[in-house]
């Protein structure tokens, strides 16, 4: 019995130039970062104000921090598969292995949806959503402090495969065969199904808290046709999260028990079948698309009516097609395996609902034209995102409607094609919304604005480099190269490969450009400072300052129509035409929930356990998980709950919050 | 909440009087419930092992009995019930059910339909083993 499992130095790929450059890079960063907080002595502030917060919108950010720099990790992945098409092409071999080049395709996958596209989702949401609905926290702060924390497990196990052992080889979908211990013996799938787990259980206790919060808790008068669309979208996306991640986390841990104990479920021997891991994964991965998309598609809504200073077009229409869509998500997901042997019945069945679903989708983009058409658009960052979205997503669902053809999959199905369109939807759809909306919000979370020259190049880079990346990417697809390929025959390709190469080299630039656009802002901030609603905002998030404080609002707000905060300001506009006095405020103490410690504990363990499964350390695991249910026990032994925030403070910051508005 | 005074969530302090809160939670409930469900368990074992019922219909009579094993769960333990504070509830029900039924329906049909096009087995697993 070896006290570390199949853990000892050989895990360490020190002949890899690449990798270990690589790692020792995030090493140093992370230890000259975490060096610097400490001699500045910002630890204590960041133990009490940022890593215990329970505050949804400390939560919030922290999950946007740890999307943008995945969104760093999973881009590095894509600059080096793209350089390496570029130049493998006939006998060359390109500088990367087949071996390491496949961990690559794997990881940028499995980062960019999980640790990328869903944190950043979440974050938006955490920030938003309770400040729109009017209320004080979400219906339970500590659970989304713990989601937070498992979802950061999910990614440090991730980013620890990269110098520990190796990442799954398999692609981000991790089909058996392939994944079964047969063909992969290595820890780099055991490192992808712990950390899908582990996060994914977080993800699952965020989605129970958006519902919770959405149905149970929100402004006196906000009934449901009354809540701004965001939230509407937002009901829709974890709805389909609660629906559908507990399907993920089955399928994850039936391959996990193949892996571990011997089953059979998806093996080729013992009567396992492989396709219902296909079947299964897909049950989720649909419905996961939509849980992207469909936050996105609300900030866009939000943004459009708010710089088109209109009510948005069609909002009963909007709320119907989201909702159709969270339902219709659910049957069209064979139209990922189409060519996986199904007849033609089925095949057909799900190729029609695949079409239908894109009409709701249809709805929403003209309600967005017509919320645009006849108003007063200003054209500012979050503006231009939302445009350059709905040019880009209808292109992307023109080729998946193409592709729900059965036929046409047969042709296209695994090709570049594919990659283009996925990637046409999932940038120009989920990308770009989550751009808007952290422009958008930007101001109300810090109290200044993104700098807007910076945003605008960034927006154009993006913009530009995307159609030069993946537009290549569809012809290649036509002339039948397939995805995830170390090096190529056909010279021919070459051309198409340099060009999306290049158009890499453009979004990169778009990157840089935000990363300096934050930079300048938080430089110059004190010129950029705003007040509580910057933008002409029609939504309550507006109605209170910014940066909002932890009890978001000293007087709950009436709600009496949609659009709450642009109704509120047209009475009051009318009210100070008559002349009529204010009415005196008066305040009360507020309870808010106190910090915890839980969450940071909770993915402490999380981590160890998964880091000791991953390497076969049953002693570690064992610890691990008890320390996990002892910190939850702890937790629910408290004795105190809520600190009460006194009348006196709350006035003392609306005074100083209202003087700044005047000024 | 807005739309109804009943509306709240499960563990909150209940709008409803006591009387009429009676009939879906205490000590009764829950000991029917139990009981029922120890009923249902025991049942379940019988059938497995039982000699009286026509070997096809014992998977048809395990169905049964876990789909009424779930009724009683959601019924006396979950206090799910048609009054008006359990709108949410029953909402939220009804979309799980929706969801199971289309998951394992179209799971079912899609696995019984996948091998249309498949090469027989055997061959397949040749194909796999020449790695």
């Amino acid at each position: 019995m070896n006290l570390l499992g199949k853990l000892d130095w050989s895990a360490i790929p020190f002949d890899q130039p690449i990798i270990m450059g690589a790692s020792g890079g995030v090493v140093l960063a992370i230890v000259s970062i975490l060096s610097w907080v400490t001699l500045k002595g910002y630890v204590p502030y960041l133990w009490r104000e940022w890593i215990t917060s329970v505050d949804h919108k400390r939560i919030g950010i922290m999950y946007i921090i740890l999307a943008l720099i995945m969104l760093l990790r999973g881009f590095a992945d894509a600059i080096m598969m793209r350089a390496q098409q570029a130049v493998a092409a006939g006998g060359a071999q390109g500088y990367l292995p087949p071996d390491h080049f496949d961990q690559i395709f794997s990881a940028h996958g499995t980062i960019m949806i999980f640790f990328m596209a869903m944190p950043f989702v979440i974050g938006m949401m955490n920030f938003v959503v309770p400040l729109q609905l009017g209320v004080r926290d979400m219906a339970f702060p500590t659970l989304n402090s713990v989601a937070l924390g498992l979802t950061a497990s999910g990614i440090l196990l991730t980013n620890i495969s990269l110098a520990v052992g190796e990442f799954a080889k398999t692609g981000w979908v991790a089909y058996p065969p392939l994944s079964e211990l047969q063909f992969s013996p290595g820890v780099g799938v055991d490192y992808y199904l712990w950390a899908l787990q582990i996060s994914g259980v977080g993800t699952l206790m965020t989605g129970i808290n958006f519902v919770t919060t959405i149905l149970k808790t929100r402004a006196p008068g906000m009934s449901y046709m009354r809540m701004p669309v965001f939230c509407w979208t937002s009901l829709a996306a974890n709805l389909l999260i609660v629906a559908a991640f507990p399907v993920l986390t089955a399928t994850l841990a039936m391959l996990l028990l193949d892996r571990y104990l011997g089953f059979h479920f998806f093996t080729i021997d013992g009567q396992g079948n492989a396709m219902m891991y296909v079947n299964l994964f897909w049950v989720w991965g649909h419905p996961e698309v939509y849980i992207l998309v469909l936050p996105a598609f609300g900030i866009f809504s939000e943004v459009v009516s708010a710089f088109s200073g209109k009510p948005l077009f069609g909002y009963r229409s909007m709320v119907a097609a989201t909702m159709s869509i969270c339902v219709l998500s659910f049957i069209v997901w064979l139209h990922h395996f189409f060519t996986m042997g199904a007849s033609a019945n089925v095949n057909g069945f799900f190729g029609v609902m695949t079409m239908i679903i894109a009409v709701p989708t249809g709805v929403k983009v003209f309600n967005w034209l017509f919320t645009m058409y006849g108003g007063r658009v200003r054209f500012t960052v979050p503006i231009l995102w939302s445009i350059g979205f709905m040019v880009t997503f209808v292109i992307g669902g023109m080729t998946g409607v193409l592709m729900a053809v059965p036929p046409a999959d047969f042709q296209l199905h695994n090709s570049l094609f594919l990659i283009a369109h996925f990637h046409n939807v999932i940038i120009g759809g989920t990308v770009f919304g989550l751009m808007a909306g952290y422009n958008y919000w930007f101001p109300k979370a810090f109290g200044f604005k993104l700098d807007e020259r910076w945003g605008r190049t960034s927006f154009w880079c993006w913009l530009i480099g995307f159609y030069l990346a993946f537009m290549p990417l569809y012809a290649l697809g036509l002339m039948g190269m397939t995805r995830r390929m170390q090096h190529y025959d056909v010279v021919s390709w070459q051309p198409w490969l340099v060009v999306a190469a290049v158009g890499v080299v453009v979004i990169f630039a778009g990157i840089v450009s935000q990363v300096i656009q934050l930079v300048v802002s938080i430089r110059d901030r004190e010129q950029v400072k705003v007040t509580a609603d910057p933008w002409n905002g029609r939504t309550l998030e507006w109605a209170t300052a910014s940066p909002p404080p932890a009890w978001n609002f000293a007087m709950l707000p009436q709600v009496t129509d949609i659009d709450a905060f642009a109704f509120w300001k047209r009475k009051q506009r009318e009210r100070t035409q008559q002349a009529q006095p204010t009415k005196e405020r008066k305040f009360e103490p507020i309870e808010i929930p106190k910090n915890s410690a839980t969450g940071f504990i909770t993915a402490f363990f999380a981590v160890v356990t998964g880091f000791a499964l991953i390497w076969h350390i049953w002693w570690m695991a064992g610890a691990g998980a008890i320390g996990v249910f002892l910190t939850m026990l702890a937790f629910a032994f408290r004795n105190e709950e809520e600190i009460k925030i006194p009348a006196d403070q709350i006035a003392r910051f609306e005074l100083a919050n209202q003087a700044e508005i005047a000024g | 909440m807005t739309d109804t005074q009943y509306d709240r969530a499960p563990g909150d302090a209940s709008a409803l009087p006591d009387v009429e809160q009676g009939t879906s939670s205490g000590v009764l409930v829950y000991t029917i419930g139990l009981a029922l469900a120890v009923v249902l368990t025991a049942m379940s074992f019988w059938v497995a092992n039982t000699s009286l019922l026509w070997a096809g219909g014992v998977s048809l009579g395990l169905t049964v009995l876990a789909i009424a094993q779930m009724g009683v769960h959601l019924v006396f333990f979950l206090h799910v019930t048609t009054g008006p504070d359990n709108t949410n509830n029953v909402m939220a029900l009804a979309f799980g059910v929706l969801i199971v039924v289309l998951v394992v329906v179209g799971s079912l049909l899609i696995m019984a339909d996948l091998n249309d096009n498949m090469m027989p087995a055997a061959e397949l697993m040749n194909l796999q083993m020449q790695h």
